[in-house]
């Protein structure tokens, strides 16, 4: 496992080096450096705003493509719910699953299947009582690494479950071993994902130590192929196994309404979770039993790999699951070790300035003074996000204060008014020459006097 | 010893800009690495006394002393001082006027709060003058 893995990376070529993602990064992990965006490893979260901001398509994220299938006798398609919201006049989610088939899977094991599972599993924990209240969701792995940076206090409050994708991924291996009698490491289980964050979490995964997901690919990835092969598709398999609630995981309120339990918060958006993640820490937000947060507007229909825009997907999903049953998965009475977090999240400080506090609190100190020097403008120009972002840069070494535009002003002003002070003194030499020329005019003039 | 000064100026009756000051105290305990639990005491009794300063004291200013052992804060206002602070603080005893209870806030659990949260306070009040108030967060390093 690589604890910094990131799914999130940069086309040199492509960036101009300007300042929109630097100005929205919710962690601050960006700095234009010579003229490209260069990304901190510890403080990156995978969210993909960046992606999403960048005029210039110069953020990328990496995932997997359908070759990976060729490493194993047995290949199973994990489909994200949001991947049911990206066709056109679709009535049923067989024709989908069918689609993936043909695309080369042996079986499909339906992500919102295990959902409805974790659904279930996450009543029995509020009803419990041993999570700290309220209890935030774990589904979005950009939210989950965002706590676990930013908010120390939080983390204890953080559903200690498996996202649907890792309980499936556990749950389609085991039955496909049964099926089949292959071992596991032949059967490959692949995520169709909607976002960058989900990749992340299959490399470097939080709160166990090994992802059971092989691969993961990009819903935009296989779009144009699966369209493709659903268009010839006469008779559609029956495979769908999943109800309102799993289908509904794929927008933002649809795991949290799957509570039964109006006592729920659902926000997503990354500057509205910053939010609501503040107004928990200091407890201005008070009577919930649950918290849903989504980095993507929307929910995942909004992820970076989607195709269609978040909010047309949400509505095809309302009438996909017109018909279909509220649930069609539930959990026996305990909840199984597997779908449970093996390892607590804990809080990685990776903002913090230096482990020494009086250190610490000197280069507070210099920070803030030095924030006076600047403009305030937050222009970006240095290539931080904001001025006192490069004040913290300086500080820590990592930035010159000459970097800001305006600093830079000011120093130059100073050159060109001690050179232009410097203009109007005269060297000696040439003072002394003034005075012999005078001299000389006066013994000239005497001469002359002398003369007449 | 040598501490860190902040300080912060709070407008009146502008709920929008409330808990901006405690907001910023809080992001910078958290980088100077302190404990958690010091930083939610601080954050949370200086976000109660930057709403009563909104709700009743017309905005004021707030001075913070950040020590290594112990966080200070001074919250002064120009408001019109509270008449009988024993009654202040019990908690739900409020004076806050409709329109700001309509908004949810005002519950009379302001002052209780902050000396729940906080190691020690002082309330200096005087009708027509004003209120201060000094608070401290001690703080156990883990």
């Amino acid at each position: 496992m690589e604890r910094f893995y990131h799914s999130v990376t940069l086309d040199v070529d492509k960036c101009v080096g300007c300042t929109n993602c630097i100005k929205r990064c919710p962690t601050e992990a960006i700095r234009v450096r010579e003229g490209k965006a260069i990304i901190t490893p510890e403080r990156c979260i995978d969210c993909g705003v960046c992606i999403r901001v960048c005029p210039h398509h110069a953020k990328k994220a990496k995932f997997d493509h359908l070759e990976l299938l060729n490493r194993f006798t047995y290949n199973i398609a994990l489909p994200a719910p949001s991947l049911y919201g990206q066709f056109r006049h679709l009535d049923h989610i067989d024709l989908i699953l069918t689609g993936l088939k043909r695309l080369g899977f042996d079986d499909i094991f339906e992500v919102s299947k295990a959902a409805e599972l974790v659904s279930d599993a996450t009543r029995k924990i509020i009803s419990q009582g041993n999570i700290p209240k309220p209890i935030i969701s774990s589904a979005c792995p950009a939210i989950v690494r965002l706590i676990r940076v930013r908010f120390p206090d939080l983390c204890a409050h953080v559903l200690p479950l498996h996202a649907p994708m890792e309980t499936a991924a556990l749950l389609a291996k085991e039955e496909a071993h049964q099926k089949t009698g292959l071992p596991t490491e032949q059967i490959g289980v692949f995520f169709i994902t909607p976002c960058a964050a989900k990749v992340t979490d299959i490399k470097s995964p939080i709160g166990t130590t090994v992802s059971h997901v092989d691969g993961a690919i990009a819903i935009s990835e296989i779009y144009n192929q699966l369209a493709d092969v659903m268009k010839h598709i006469e008779q559609a398999e029956p495979l769908s196994q999943s109800g309102v609630i799993g289908v509904g995981w794929a927008s933002s309120g649809g795991e949290a309404s799957a509570l039964l339990n109006d006592r729920y918060l659902a926000a997503d958006g990354m500057e509205n979770i910053v939010d609501i993640l503040e107004g928990l820490e200091e407890e201005r937000i008070q009577g919930l039993d649950f918290v849903e947060l989504n980095a993507c507007t929307g929910g995942c229909v909004g992820g970076i790999f989607c195709i269609e825009n978040a909010y047309v997907a949400k509505a095809r999903l309302q009438s996909l699951r017109r018909y279909l049953p509220v649930a069609k998965n539930h959990l026996p009475a305990q909840i199984p070790s597997y779908m449970k977090w093996t390892d607590n999240l804990e809080f990685a400080p990776v903002l913090k300035l230096s482990d020494n506090l009086e250190e610490a609190m000197d280069m507070m100190n210099r920070i803030d003074s030095m924030c006076q020097e600047f403009p305030g403008l937050d222009c970006g120009a240095c290539g931080a996000p904001t001025c006192h972002a490069f004040a913290e840069d300086v500080v820590c070494g990592l930035a010159d204060k000459s970097n800001c535009i305006f600093v830079m002003k000011e120093e130059i002003k100073q050159v060109t008014d001690t050179l232009s002070h410097m203009t109007h003194i005269n060297p000696p030499l040439q003072n002394k020459g003034k005075i012999q020329n005078h001299k000389t005019q006066q013994i000239q003039g005497n001469y002359e006097k002398n003369q007449s | 010893m040598s501490f860190l000064p902040l300080h912060f100026t709070v407008s009146g009756y502008d709920f929008t800009c409330a808990g901006e000051a405690s907001s910023k105290v809080k992001n910078k305990l958290k980088q100077l690495g302190y404990d958690s639990e010091a930083i939610r005491r601080a954050a949370i009794a200086m976000y109660e006394g930057e709403i009563n300063m909104v709700i009743h004291g017309g905005g004021g200013e707030i001075f913070v002393e950040v020590y290594p052992d112990h966080i200070d804060i001074k919250m002064a206002d120009k408001g019109p001082g509270i008449e009988n602070i024993e009654q202040a603080m019990q908690e739900g005893y409020s004076t806050a006027p409709a329109n700001v209870r309509a908004l949810g806030f005002g519950a009379g659990m302001g002052l209780p709060n902050i000396k729940k949260y906080t190691d020690s306070l002082r309330i200096e009040s005087e009708i027509g003058k004003g209120t201060t108030i000094y608070m401290t967060v001690q703080v156990n390093h883990s």
